[in-house]
């Protein structure tokens, strides 16, 4: 009943397709900047599939299509060429997509993650079709409209095996691929659908549904979740899984029939007569040579060289810009420690501390605020983060204090020493807050906690710590604040 | 040798309506253009070897790639210039599920 039993097994494949960030598109010049543009601004008859415009493969989409292929361990096979896939849709001007079918740029390549290996099928490049825009919802629009800005932006396509095994690592490897890409410089995760996936899943005993729209990385888990609970749900009650093609609604969070008739040799795939095969080879040994540290590698390099746990390790290096910021912190912090002839130890828990920061406190505060480091990076510069963290270390402020300016910062700019004065972040002498012990043992109502204190009840030293926290609106020291109770309440 | 049944069906691929007769004309035409090929069929090549495979002619070039560099767009006039229907500067099209 153990391993043998393969009932209820899922099994998912993934078809990611990612926008390769190139200046121009995949088979014409117009310019991939079309975000936030009016439609049909960035267009020309290539991408508007006009009659005699002929595409031509832009080379850099090429190259990082290889490089890609190479960051996932796949074989790049010596000569590429392109496809048609005829099918009509009103958001693909020319009546076919041009893509790559035999003869991709890469095939058989694997990628780890967490404790598992999966295998990367094939990696290929193909052109984004326009956007179909609706005036209320799909179902009651009585129309479409139509903007080719996205018609033939560069896509890869990453398709994988149909090794993973639940939703929960879909996502996960969803995120090292958005991770890789995003260390290649060859992808923008921050851009709005810039990586959307189609699904193929199965639960044994049924056949396999494909499940197409999955257009945020966060959609993932959730439409997969839809979908094997649909599908186990038929065959508990003894009704079969049909082999179809489903549509991934967002809003709704459920997967629909899209009662497609077309199948796979209805696309009639034949090679694009317009463009030539493209001998990649060569490319290989220099497009290696430019792929830069990877994820895995620098995650590793991060637990020996600054001694950070595992945990921040993985925290720190998902995102390439959070990782050159941290790097940039720890070599801008000042080495007293390692000047005062400690050892390398030292300085490695120094870079841990800032770890704990970046890592959580500061990375923290951009999930919250939803945005990215490359967009927190304008606000705040290593060297301000390094005063911040300065500023803690002398105890001119409070942990609390540190948090407040970098909240500050982001919220609405300065620099840190001028939002200590500002806001009045510094943190209180003791005097002061020796001040505001006195003060809040002395009020009529935290009587009750002093006497559960005396009686034997230590949480209620917790609650008069927050008492004066909130009088000293943060500026005071916890442990400071800790010890001075202690000894006052001794005294009483 | 293509079928009525086939011909249907590529028309509906091809999103268009045919009638009984063009359905019969169809299927004469694409049968004959089958025919034809099925004679090149008949050749005996070796595809995977070196001297006898015939290299896909194209236009008898490889490698043509052209540099990454945005050039100047049609206008959105110029875009919808041909379209029969257009709205807000998109072009306006049946609603397809
Ligand atoms: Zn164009």
């Amino acid at each position: 009943m153990k391993s043998e039993d393969r009932s209820g097994e899922v099994k998912i494949g993934l078809e990611c397709h990612a926008q390769l960030l190139t200046r121009s598109k995949l088979f014409c010049p117009c310019s991939t900047d079309y975000q936030n543009s009016e439609p049909n601004t960035h267009v020309c008859p290539t991408c508007l599939g006009l009659p005699g415009a002929l595409p031509v493969v832009n080379e850099q989409a090429i190259k990082y299509g290889v490089k890609v292929a190479l960051a996932l361990g796949c074989e790049v096979q010596p000569v590429t060429t392109f496809y048609r896939k005829n099918y009509f849709y009103p958001d693909l001007p020319r009546g076919f997509q041009i893509t790559q079918y035999d003869f991709p740029i890469a095939l058989n390549g694997l990628v780890k993650i967490e404790n598992k290996k999966v295998r990367i099928r094939r990696v290929h490049l193909e052109e984004d079709p326009g956007r179909l825009v609706y005036k209320g919802t799909i179902e009651t629009a009585k129309y479409s409209l139509v903007d080719y800005n996205r018609s033939g932006i560069p896509l890869v396509e990453i398709v994988t095996e149909p090794d993973l095994r639940s939703p929960k690592e879909a996502r996960v490897f969803l995120g090292k691929l958005r991770s890789v890409l995003g260390y290649l410089g060859v992808f923008d995760s921050d851009l709005e659908g810039a990586l959307r996936v189609d699904a193929n899943v199965s639960v044994a005993g049924g056949e396999r549904a494909e499940v197409k729209n999955i257009s945020s990385y966060k959609g993932v888990e959730r439409a997969l979740s839809f979908e094997i609970t649909r599908q186990r749900n038929l065959l508990r009650r003894g009704l079969g899984v049909v082999q179809e093609t489903r549509h991934y609604d967002e809003a709704r969070g459920i997967t629909v029939s899209m009662r497609t008739k077309e199948f796979e040799h209805d696309y009639r795939y034949f090679p694009e007569p317009d463009l030539v095969p493209i001998r990649i080879s060569g490319l290989v040994a220099g497009l290696r040579a430019e792929i830069p540290e990877l994820p895995d590698e620098k995650k590793k390099r991060f637990v020996s060289q600054y001694s950070v746990t595992q945990e921040h390790a993985n925290s720190l290096t998902f995102d390439k810009s959070v990782a050159d910021f941290y790097e940039e912190v720890v070599s801008k912090m000042p080495k007293t420690e390692a000047v005062a002839g400690s050892s390398a130890a030292v300085a490695g828990s120094s870079a841990a501390w800032v770890a704990t920061w970046v890592a959580d406190v500061l990375k923290g505060e951009l999930n919250y605020r939803g945005i990215s480091m490359r967009e927190a990076s304008k606000l705040i510069s290593a060297g301000d983060f390094v005063t911040v963290l300065k500023l803690l270390k002398e105890g001119v402020v409070t942990e609390r204090g540190a948090t407040e300016i970098l909240r500050e910062m982001l919220d609405r700019g300065g620099k840190p020493k001028e939002i200590v004065k500002k806001k009045g972040l510094a943190s209180l002498g003791s005097a002061e807050t020796e001040k505001a012990v006195f003060e809040v043992l002395g009020e009529e109502q935290n009587a009750g906690a002093v006497a559960d204190y005396k009686l034997g009840k230590k949480e209620a030293l917790n609650f008069l710590v927050g008492q004066v926290l909130k009088k000293t609106r943060g500026r005071a020291e916890p442990k400071k604040i800790n010890e001075l109770l202690k000894l006052e309440l001794q005294k009483k | 040798m293509i079928g009525k049944e086939e011909v249907g069906h590529l028309g509906w691929l091809a999103r268009l309506e045919l009638s009984e007769a063009e359905k019969e004309l169809f299927e004469r035409q694409l049968s004959s253009i089958l025919d034809y090929f099925a004679v090149l069929d008949e050749l005996d090549l070796d595809l995977d070897s070196e001297t006898t495979s015939v290299e896909p002619t194209y236009h008898g070039k490889k490698d043509v790639v052209r540099a990454d560099e945005p050039r100047a767009a049609l206008s959105q006039a110029e875009a919808l210039r041909n379209a029969p229907k257009t709205e807000n500067g998109y072009f306006k099209s049946p609603r397809i599920l």
